[in-house]
C-alpha cells in the first residue's frame, strides 16, 4: 500500500512540475504577479510529493519487501541496515529517484529563498526548474518505475552487490549528485536570464551560493569517489581516467571556471555573457554525465542499441536541454549589455585565462571519453583513450591552470601589475623552483612530472599564503592589530585562500606518487620486507566470520627501524549470499603517506602472496579535496552572499531615511 | 616454471591456474558498471602482477612494467594489464616478459601485439588520420578560445587602450596641480 502510495505520489509530482512549469512562465510573459506566484508553491508542492515518493522507496527497502522488483533485486534481509538505505541509490531506478529529489530540494530552495529576486526572473527561473522535474519524472515514470511489483514475491532477495557494501560508496552518489544536479538551479537562472534579456551583479550574487553548494558537494563527492577506489581496489590507485569518472570531472572542471567567473561578474559586472554559457555548460555536462552513465553506452555501443528506451530517452533530454539553451543563448546573448572594461594584465584577465584553460580540459577530457564511441560507431574501428593520453593533455593543462592561480589572487582588478606580483611572490616562486630541481635531482630519470608538479604545488601554497600574510601584515603593525585586520576580511577571501591552498595540497599528494615505492612479493612469517623507508612483517594469517561473509584476515607489523610504528590487516573476504571475493588492503597512515598492503589467497604453507606499496603524501590528495569544499562553504558564509541580504541592507537604510 | 602463454594457432590459452571465482569476479565487474551511479572505476578485488611473474632481472622487470602499464586489458573497463587481475591480462604480462628476456625491445612487443589485437590494446592511441581529431582537440579548444576573447575584446572600443606616454605627463601634472 505504502509503495503505491509512493507512485501515486510521483505521478502528482509530475502534475506539480507541469504546473510549475506552465503557470509561472505564462504570468511572466503577461505580466500577471499570481500566476507568477503558483511557481513557489507548485516548487514546495513538487518537493514534498517527490520526498513522499523518496521515504515509500526508504521503507520498501528498510522493510525488505521483497514484493517490489526493486528491493528483491537489489537487497537482501541481512544486509546491514545502513546499506539496505544506501541500496536504495545502489541502482538505476533508485538513484534516478533520488536525482529527482535533490532537483525538487534546489527548486524548493529557490522558492523559500528567492523573495528578494526580481519577481519575472524567479518565476522564469523556477518554470525552467520544473521544466528539468518534468523530463525526468516522465523518465522515471516511463522507463525505470521503482515502484514495479512483482509477483509472486520471492522469499529472499538477490543481495546489494558486495562492492557497494562499504560506506564510501553510501555516501558517495548522494553528495556527487547534490553536485550535479546543484548546477541545475544555475542553469535555470541562465535560462531565464536569456529569456528575460537582462543580467546584472544581483543576479550573481543570488546564483553564487547554489554554484558554491553545488561545486563544494561535488568536489566532495568526487574524492569520496576517488578515496573509495583507492582502498577498494586493491592496488592504490585513485584515479582511472574511467569515462564514469571523467563524467563526474566535466561538470568540476566547467563549474570551478563557473564560479570563479561569476565571482568577477558579480564584483566588476564583467564577463556577462561568458559566465552564461559557462552556467549552461556545466549543467550541460551533469546532463551528459547522467546519459552516459546511466544509457549503458560506456559498455558497449551494442548494449545501448540492444535495449535503446532508457538510452534514447535520456538522449532526448540530453538534446532538448542542451541544444534548446544554446539555441536560446545563440539567440539572446547578443543583447546582454557588457561592462566592466578591464586591461589584459588583471586579476578578471588572470581568470579568463584560467577559464580557457578549465574549459580547454574539459574539452579535452569529453573529447577523450566519446571519441572512441564516435570513432566505433563511424567506421567500426576500435581504439582505447586512456590514462596516458589524458594525462599528456587533460594533466598538462591543468598543471598550467594551478600555476596561474596565485597569480590571479596577487593581481589587482581592472589593470595589475605583473611585476609587482612576481616580486610579492618572489618567495614561493623560489621555493617552488627548488623543490622541483631538487625532486628532479632525486628522482634522476624516473618521472619528470612529479617533481615539476611538487614544485607547482609548493609555489601556489605559499603563493595563496603570501597574499593572506601581506593583506594581514604591515611593517610595524603589533600582533593585535594585524588579527583584527584578519578579522576584517571578508570570508570569501578566506575561502579563496584556503580552496587554493586545497588546490596545491592535492597536487602535492599526487607528486608524492612519483616518489613511492613498491614491493611484489610472497610474504613468509616473521621475514621483514623492505618497502620504501619501511619494513613489514607478516605475523599472523587465520579465518574470521562476519555479519554476511567470511575472510581470510592477515596481522602484520610496520616498523621503521626498530621501532613498531603501525599493525595493519589486510584480508580477503568471500561473501555468502555472492560468488564474489573482495580485497581488504590494509593501510597505515604514516606522516600523511600510507603503507599500503593487498593480499592474494594463502598458499597451504601459509606464505602470503602480497603487493606491498609505500604511497608517500597520498592522503593528502583527499585533505586537499576537503580544503577546496570547505574554502567554498566559507565563501558561502560570507555575509555579502547571505539570502536576503540586500533586502535587509536594503530596509536598514529605508529605516535609517526615516529617522 | 612459466608455462608457454602463446599457442602457436589462434588464441591464447586461458589461465589454468586462476580459480572460478575469479573469472565470475571480472565478468560481475562488467556488470556492476551499469548498476552503480556514477560510480568510480571497477573493483579489481585481487592482486595483479603476482610474486611469481617478476623477472629476476630487476631492469628488464621495470621495462616490463613501463610496457604493461601502456597496454589495455581487453577484457576489462578502462584497466591497464599491469593493474588487471583479469587471466587474460597475466597471460600477455607472461607473454612480454618471455619476448623481453629474449632481448627483444618493448617496440618490437608492442607492435607485436598491436599486430595481433589492433589498436585497441593500446592505451595511448596512436597519432593517425583517424585520431588526428582526438589528438588536436585540445590545442584547437584552446586556439578558439583565445580568439573568442581576442573577438569579445576587438567589439568593446577603447577598452584596452593605455594611456599613452604623454597622457600619463598630462595626468601627472594635472593630479599634481590639484594636490
Amino acid at each position: 500500500m505504502i509503495v503505491e502510495l509512493g507512485h501515486f505520489a510521483l505521478v502528482l509530482a509530475l502534475c506539480a512540475a507541469l504546473a510549475q512549469t506552465i503557470v509561472p512562465s505564462w504570468g511572466a510573459r503577461i505580466g500577471d504577479p499570481e500566476l507568477m506566484a503558483v511557481g513557489r508553491s507548485a516548487a514546495l508542492t513538487q518537493f514534498a510529493l517527490v520526498a513522499i515518493a523518496f521515504a515509500a522507496l526508504v521503507n520498501a527497502h528498510l522493510t525488505s519487501d521483497f514484493s517490489v522488483l526493486n528491493v528483491a533485486e537489489n537487497s537482501h534481509s541481512a544486509v546491514p541496515t545502513i546499506y539496505k538505505i544506501s541500496g536504495v541509490w545502489g541502482n538505476h531506478e533508485g538513484s534516478m529517484l533520488l536525482w529527482v529529489l535533490i532537483l525538487a530540494v534546489f527548486g524548493a530552495l529557490v522558492a523559500v529563498f528567492g523573495r528578494s529576486l526580481p519577481r519575472t526572473l524567479r518565476a522564469n527561473a523556477l518554470a525552467v526548474q520544473g521544466l528539468i522535474s518534468v523530463a525526468f519524472l516522465l523518465f522515471i515514470l516511463l522507463t525505470s518505475n521503482p515502484f514495479e511489483r512483482l509477483a509472486p514475491a520471492p522469499f529472499e532477495g538477490r543481495d546489494l552487490n558486495p562492492i557497494l557494501q562499504d560506506p564510501g560508496l553510501a555516501i558517495h552518489p548522494p553528495l556527487l549528485y547534490l553536485g550535479y544536479v546543484g548546477f541545475s538551479i544555475v542553469y535555470s537562472f541562465a535560462a531565464a536570464a536569456l529569456i528575460e534579456g537582462r543580467i546584472d551583479a544581483a543576479w550573481a550574487r543570488f546564483v553564487r551560493p547554489f554554484a558554491l553548494v553545488a561545486w563544494g558537494f561535488l568536489t566532495i563527492g568526487i574524492a569520496a569517489g576517488s578515496f573509495w577506489a583507492y582502498y577498494t581496489l586493491g592496488w592504490g590507485g585513485f584515479w582511472f581516467w574511467d569515462p564514469v569518472e571523467n563524467a563526474s570531472l566535466m561538470p568540476w572542471l566547467a563549474g570551478t571556471a563557473f564560479i570563479h567567473s561569476v565571482a568577477v561578474m558579480e564584483k566588476r559586472d564583467a564577463l556577462k555573457v561568458w559566465t552564461i554559457f559557462l552556467a549552461i555548460l556545466a549543467f550541460s555536462f551533469s546532463l551528459l554525465g547522467t546519459f552516459l552513465v546511466r544509457s549503458g553506452v560506456l559498455t558497449s555501443v551494442h548494449a545501448f542499441a540492444s535495449d535503446p528506451r532508457r538510452g534514447v530517452f535520456i538522449l532526448a533530454i540530453l538534446a532538448l536541454f542542451i541544444f534548446g539553451s544554446f539555441a536560446l543563448f545563440a539567440w539572446r546573448s547578443p543583447m546582454l549589455k557588457q561592462g566592466g572594461l578591464f586591461a589584459p594584465i588583471s586579476r578578471e584577465g588572470a581568470l579568463v585565462l584560467n577559464n580557457l584553460l578549465l574549459t580547454t580540459a574539459c574539452a579535452t577530457v569529453f573529447f577523450g571519453t566519446l571519441y572512441p564511441l564516435a570513432l566505433e560507431e563511424l567506421t567500426g574501428e576500435k581504439i582505447t583513450v586512456g590514462a596516458p593520453f589524458f594525462n599528456m593533455t587533460c594533466g598538462v593543462l591543468l598543471l598550467a591552470a594551478a600555476a596561474v592561480t596565485p597569480v590571479g589572487f596577487s593581481l589587482a582588478w581592472k589593470r595589475g601589475d605583473l611585476l609587482g606580483v612576481v616580486q610579492r611572490l618572489a618567495v614561493a616562486i623560489v621555493a617552488g623552483a627548488l623543490v622541483a630541481i631538487a625532486g628532479t635531482a632525486w628522482l634522476h630519470g624516473g618521472p619528470v612530472l612529479a617533481p615539476i608538479a611538487a614544485g607547482l604545488a609548493i609555489f601556489v601554497i605559499l603563493g595563496a599564503l603570501i597574499e593572506v600574510f601581506l593583506r594581514v601584515w604591515r611593517p610595524g603593525l603589533s600582533a593585535g592589530v594585524a588579527l583584527g585586520r584578519a578579522a576584517g576580511l571578508p570570508l570569501s577571501f578566506w575561502g579563496a585562500a584556503l580552496a587554493h591552498i586545497g588546490v596545491g595540497v592535492t597536487l602535492l599528494g599526487l607528486a608524492g606518487v612519483g616518489f613511492g615505492a613498491e614491493a611484489i612479493t610472497t610474504l613468509h612469517k616473521g621475514v621483514p620486507q623492505a618497502v620504501g623507508p619501511y619494513r613489514v612483517t607478516l605475523d599472523s594469517v587465520g579465518d574470521r566470520v562476519g555479519p554476511n561473509y567470511t575472510e581470510v584476515a592477515t596481522t602484520m607489523t610496520v616498523r621503521s627501524g626498530d621501532r613498531v610504528v603501525a599493525s595493519i590487516e589486510p584480508a580477503r573476504r568471500k561473501f555468502d549470499a555472492q560468488p564474489m571475493t573482495t580485497t581488504q588492503a590494509g593501510m597505515a597512515t604514516l606522516n600523511f603517506g600510507q603503507i599500503y598492503v593487498s593480499i592474494a589467497d594463502p598458499s597451504p604453507d601459509g606464505a602470503v602472496p602480497a603487493r606491498l606499496y609505500w604511497k608517500p603524501l597520498v592522503t593528502l590528495i583527499w585533505l586537499g579535496g576537503c580544503a577546496m569544499a570547505f574554502g567554498g562553504a566559507l565563501s558561502l558564509a560570507d555575509r555579502r552572499l547571505r539570502f536576503g541580504a540586500a533586502r535587509r541592507s536594503r530596509a536598514a537604510m529605508a529605516a535609517a531615511a526615516a529617522e | 616454471m612459466r608455462r608457454p602463454v602463446l599457442s602457436h594457432g589462434e588464441r591464447w590459452e586461458s589461465g589454468q591456474r586462476e580459480t572460478l571465482s575469479l573469472r565470475r569476479e571480472s565478468s560481475r565487474r562488467r556488470t556492476v558498471l551499469l548498476v552503480l551511479p556514477l560510480l568510480f572505476a571497477i573493483a579489481a578485488p585481487a592482486l595483479a602482477v603476482q610474486p611469481d611473474e617478476v623477472m629476476k632481472d630487476p631492469a628488464l622487470e621495470a621495462r616490463a612494467r613501463s610496457l604493461s602499464a601502456e597496454l589495455r586489458c581487453m577484457v576489462c573497463q578502462n584497466q591497464s594489464i599491469d593493474d588487471s587481475d583479469a587471466p587474460l591480462a597475466r597471460d600477455i604480462r607472461l607473454f612480454i616478459r618471455e619476448r623481453i628476456a629474449k632481448g627483444e625491445s618493448n617496440d618490437a612487443v608492442r607492435s607485436y601485439l598491436v599486430s595481433r589485437y589492433g589498436d585497441f590494446i593500446l592505451l595511448k592511441p596512436p597519432f593517425q588520420l583517424d585520431t588526428l581529431l582526438l589528438w588536436l582537440s585540445a590545442p584547437l579548444t584552446l586556439v578558439a578560445g583565445l580568439a573568442a576573447v581576442w573577438l569579445a575584446r576587438r567589439r568593446q572600443p577603447g577598452a584596452t587602450e593605455a594611456l599613452t606616454e604623454e597622457e600619463e605627463a598630462r595626468l601627472a601634472a594635472l593630479t599634481k596641480g590639484d594636490g
